[in-house]
């Protein structure tokens, strides 16, 4: 490892649970709105993780209301209260993108027996 | 003790956390310690990277001597202020010159790109990629006028080589500052590849 790699071990949270593509997740999110912080919770299907270091990424996608949403969060970054692993996935793919063109009950995963 | 800059070595880019929780790109840069090799009236001349003896020509070992710090293989001048009281073999460390939240100005020696077009080297819009053209796509165009002047101007942009050459990025903020280590961190990027040296200087001196 060089000295870039020891640089980016101090800023990465060990504290992470492991999940992968597939997996239902509950992401509590620090939102600092003015002086006040509140926590928000995203919930939904993790349909991929990219590996970067301390760049890593994983996005969720849930449905709201008939419309999907996706959001982004940085996997080692300090606005993450916590992450709670709801559901395992039974899944055959890296990167769920096929989910996009599904609704309902079609647009969901099998859970990991 | 003054003194305008100092030498380091970039070690490479990455990217931090802020107490927001706000991703801040960085380049780390190795700088210091540096050692004072020689005074001049307005000015010091520095080391950087210690040097076996053996490896450095008989002259600049005589050069090295009088400061007594061994030999190094960087050097570099920088200003100080006049009737500084600083003499040679003194270290100069990150910390004595920049703090957290300072600005200042990267100088370095941008990565070679060899020969290049004009839209790379000068960012020419080029041609069109369709709509019946016919290989003028990475092309700059006319060059000039016709029989009056009936050449070329001075200075026209045209292609060729573009990069290996001085660089200075100014005002960029520094991050952290990390003594022990003799590590900066400074905000955005920074001119040369990985372990290239680069001279950092103070904003205002």
């Amino acid at each position: 490892m060089n000295k870039l790699d020891f640089l980016q071990m101090e800023h990465m949270r060990m504290d992470i649970p492991e999940f992968r593509a597939g997996d239902t997740v509950k992401v509590h999110y620090r939102i600092r709105e003015g002086e006040k912080e509140r926590i928000q919770i995203f919930q939904g299907i993790v349909i991929k993780k990219r590996n970067n270091g301390l760049g890593s990424t994983f996005t969720v996608r849930k449905e709201s209301f008939g419309i999907g949403v996706e959001r982004i969060f940085p996997l080692h970054s300090p606005m993450i209260e916590k992450i709670e692993v709801i559901r395992k996935g039974k899944v055959r793919r890296a990167k769920l993108y096929y989910l996009r063109n599904l609704k309902g009950k079609a647009a969901t995963v099998k859970e990991l027996r | 003790m003054e003194i305008e800059g100092i030498i380091g070595k970039k070690i490479g880019m990455t990217h931090i956390f802020n107490q927001e929780g706000n991703i801040i790109p960085v380049t780390v840069v190795e700088a210091g310690p540096c050692y004072v090799i020689q005074k001049k009236e307005n000015s010091v001349q520095l080391g950087f990277i210690p040097q076996k003896m053996q490896r450095v020509p008989k002259p600049l070992q005589g050069h090295f001597k009088k400061a007594g710090k061994g030999c190094f293989k960087v050097l570099k001048e920088f200003k100080i202020k006049p009737g500084d009281e600083i003499k040679p073999g003194d270290e100069i460390k990150i910390s004595d010159l920049f703090k957290p939240g300072d600005f200042l100005h990267v100088t370095g020696k941008s990565k070679g790109r060899g020969f290049t077009g004009v839209m790379k080297r000068w960012n020419f819009s080029g041609g069109r990629d369709s709509h019946g053209a016919k290989q003028v796509h990475r092309k700059g165009g006319s060059i000039g006028m016709s029989a009056y002047p009936g050449r070329v101007l001075k200075g026209k942009k045209m292609p060729g080589h573009y990069g290996n050459e001085k660089v200075t990025i100014k005002n960029l903020m520094v991050v952290d500052v990390r003594e022990n280590e003799n590590l900066i961190f400074i905000k955005g990027a920074i001119p040369g590849h990985n372990n290239s040296i680069v001279y950092l200087r103070k904003q205002y001196f």
